[in-house]
């Protein structure tokens, strides 16, 4: 236990203070470089013409939608094996960020999948999976939200996230295992990346760009629901102040 | 900077994701307001925690 040790709510209030300005700066160049590779510099793609440039919000969008569920499962262990207070505020903080990339790229892969396969949504596995990704996120949220005792919806949530964690290798894997509509995996495949450099670049710098933003935005979020723990501690011994009174 | 035939889908993937963005930001911001001005209030009324009581 020495090595988590040091990740208490207070220290890691001091630590998001010092990092957060450096980690918003990063973020906002990251985010002008991509949108000026991605606006500026990025050729149109010989088949999908201008479209091709959805792909630099969709694919960071569905990046962090599973990057946010992988954070969730190993803070999930955290909550469940050493009941650590920063686990379980890592998981609660994770899922709104997470839901509203997934949501991002459910909704840009539904406006590039218009014009590009001519219609919005079908019913193929990766779609599905990711859709079902975004409904487990909403659950999530409302878990927390219907039960009051914080302890018991934190424990409540991790046990959820961890059997929610059988999706992400689904989601994964969904265009190997089945036939979709959706294009293979074209990033992260055995092999090299499978797109030209002339668009993999501003990929990159963007999916930087989201996670930069992300991490910021997680900091800030876990910091706030920091305070709000306090705000319930100390509304709490007011009010048995009050009955002892 | 021509966006072709469909720019109409383009625009509306990166209005849409930055509608999300702000709506983050701003979430995280007011959160932040509201959580230290309730800790200041409860405070200012002389409510501590345990572990910040003189000794």
């Amino acid at each position: 236990m020495e090595w988590i040790a040091p990740a208490n709510p207070s220290r890691f209030l001091a630590l998001a203070e010092r990092l957060l300005p450096w980690l918003a700066a990063a973020t906002a160049l990251a985010f002008a470089a991509g949108l000026y590779e991605a606006f500026f510099v990025a050729p149109e793609d010989y088949q999908q013409g201008a479209t091709v440039r959805i792909m630099f919000i969709h694919v960071p969008g569905a990046w962090l939608g599973m990057l946010g569920w992988t954070i969730m499962s190993v803070a999930a262990l955290g909550t469940l094996v050493w009941r650590h207070p920063l686990a379980d505020v890592a998981l609660k903080t994770a899922a709104p960020l997470g839901a509203a990339f997934t949501f991002v790229c459910l909704v840009t892969g539904a406006l590039w999948g218009r014009p590009m396969w001519g219609t919005y949504w079908v019913w193929d596995a990766r779609l599905t999976s990711v859709l079902v990704l975004f409904l487990m996120y909403l659950g999530l949220i409302a878990l927390w939200r219907a039960i009051e005792d914080p302890a018991r919806a934190g424990r409540a949530a991790a046990a959820l996230t961890l059997v929610g964690a059988i999706n992400l290798p689904i989601i994964k894997f969904s265009v190997d295992w089945w036939n979709t509509l959706h294009q293979p995996a074209s990033l992260l495949r055995v092999g090299a990346p499978t797109i030209h450099p002339a668009i993999l670049v501003p990929l990159l710098v963007m999916a930087l760009a989201f996670t930069l933003l992300f991490l910021t935005l997680y900091l800030c979020a876990m910091r706030n629901e920091i305070l709000r723990r306090r705000v319930r501690t100390l509304r709490l011994l007011q009010a048995q102040a009050a009955q002892g009174a | 900077m021509n966006l072709g035939p469909y720019a109409a889908f383009i625009a509306a993937a990166y209005s849409l994701t930055t509608a999300v963005v702000v709506g983050l930001i701003l979430w995280v911001l007011l959160d932040y307001r509201a959580q230290r001005k309730t800790l200041a209030d409860l405070e200012a009324r002389g409510v501590t925690r345990r572990s910040e009581l003189p000794r």
